[in-house]
């Protein structure tokens, strides 16, 4: 005779390992003083022009380094080699979403010194679904949207815009000829995540993408005021 | 569909694991696992529910089911201090004053809160 079946307590959360994880990532990339800044969004919104551009216009004055993720191909590094910067892709496979334990292997691997990085970049699988539930180890992450995609998009996926820090409208140069309304993006941008920091810009053109990395300097210089605290 | 599935089937890998795991130190059998599941936690009941049973597959956790409890966003309103149940997930305010707020208090939950034994 079988005993009769009974509710026992346990209290885990299923993504524990990922989020031990990408503690210790963090805790390591304070250290080093390197800010670290992830971009989430759906295929074709414009993540590797975006990370091309930021990354070009960074080199001069900071030193800067890339993770990109994609499912099979190696495109993306090829094309973010052009910024002359370091860049190491990352290929899924069949996952659609990054690991904080492949952010760490692809850090390793490389053999970074990430003690001589200002800003290390890491570009996410095109999904706008998946990724928000992993953590990276991430100091900001920025979430993009292109003119392109319909004013609703934020209603669509509040759940990766409350996993997010920032958000970025890119292919501005196109708003006119798609009719882009901003003015509705951004209200439901602040519908689904109060207080959003919100930049508009095109990286074709570069307009609007001095205020974004301004940002991101400000950010860089206070986080390492925090450390030295 | 296609490759959103594949997030789902990891994260009932990791359950039907960590299930194992538990059943394996206590020395029992697994009838069910219970899992609470936010609405802001990016998983999709429907699709976690059916990669829970290919999980289970060839484990000795074939046969179970997984029993899931939906976690409702609550926030917290910085004008009324109180905790509040949102009434949409595309309106993060205050049901009662309408004040904006990010303060999220639950809904993030992708937790294994218990086991049916035998």
């Amino acid at each position: 005779m079988s005993p009769e079946p009974r509710l026992v307590e346990v209290r885990r959360n299923v993504l524990k390992q990922n989020d031990v994880v990408a503690r210790a990532l963090r805790h390591r990339f304070h250290a080093a003083g390197v800010f670290v800044v992830s971009l989430v969004s759906s295929p074709g919104s414009g993540k590797t022009a975006f990370l091309e551009k930021t990354l070009t216009a960074l080199r001069p004055r900071y030193r800067v380094a890339a993770l990109v993720g994609d499912l099979a191909t190696e495109n993306d590094a090829a094309r973010l080699a052009r910024s002359q910067a370091p860049v190491k892709q990352i290929i899924t496979g069949t996952l659609c979403h990054l690991e904080a334990a492949m952010v760490e292997n692809a850090v390793d691997e490389e053999g970074w010194d990430l003690g001589q990085l200002d800003f290390l970049f890491i570009e996410n699988v095109g999904n706008l679904v998946c990724p928000s539930s992993y953590d990276l180890g991430e100091d900001l992450r920025v979430v993009l949207l292109s003119v392109t995609e319909g004013e609703d998009k934020p209603l669509k996926y509040p759940t990766i815009f409350n996993s997010a820090d920032v958000a970025v409208i890119t292919k501005s140069d196109l708003a006119e000829a798609v009719e882009f309304d901003s003015g509705a993006m951004r209200r439901n941008i602040q519908a689904v995540r109060p207080g959003m920091r919100v930049f508009q810009l095109s990286a074709k053109t570069g307009a609007g993408v001095e205020g974004y990395l301004g940002f991101l300097a400000e950010r860089l210089a206070e986080s390492r005021t925090m450390a030295a605290v | 569909m296609g490759i959103e599935a594949m997030h789902e089937l990891s994260i009932a890998m990791s359950i039907v694991e960590m299930a194992q795991e538990e059943a394996l130190q206590r020395g029992v059998q697994v009838n069910a696992v219970h899992l609470k599941l936010g609405a802001l936690s990016g998983v999709v009941k429907e699709a976690l529910l059916s990669s829970y049973e290919m999980a289970c597959d060839d484990t000795p956790l074939r046969g179970s089911r997984l029993v899931i409890e939906d976690v409702p966003v609550v926030i917290f309103c910085p004008h009324c201090k109180v905790q509040r149940p949102l009434s949409s997930i595309q309106l993060f305010c205050c049901a009662e004053c309408g004040t904006p707020t990010s303060e999220i208090v639950h809904g993030k939950e992708l937790e294994v809160v218990a086991l049916e034994i035998q």
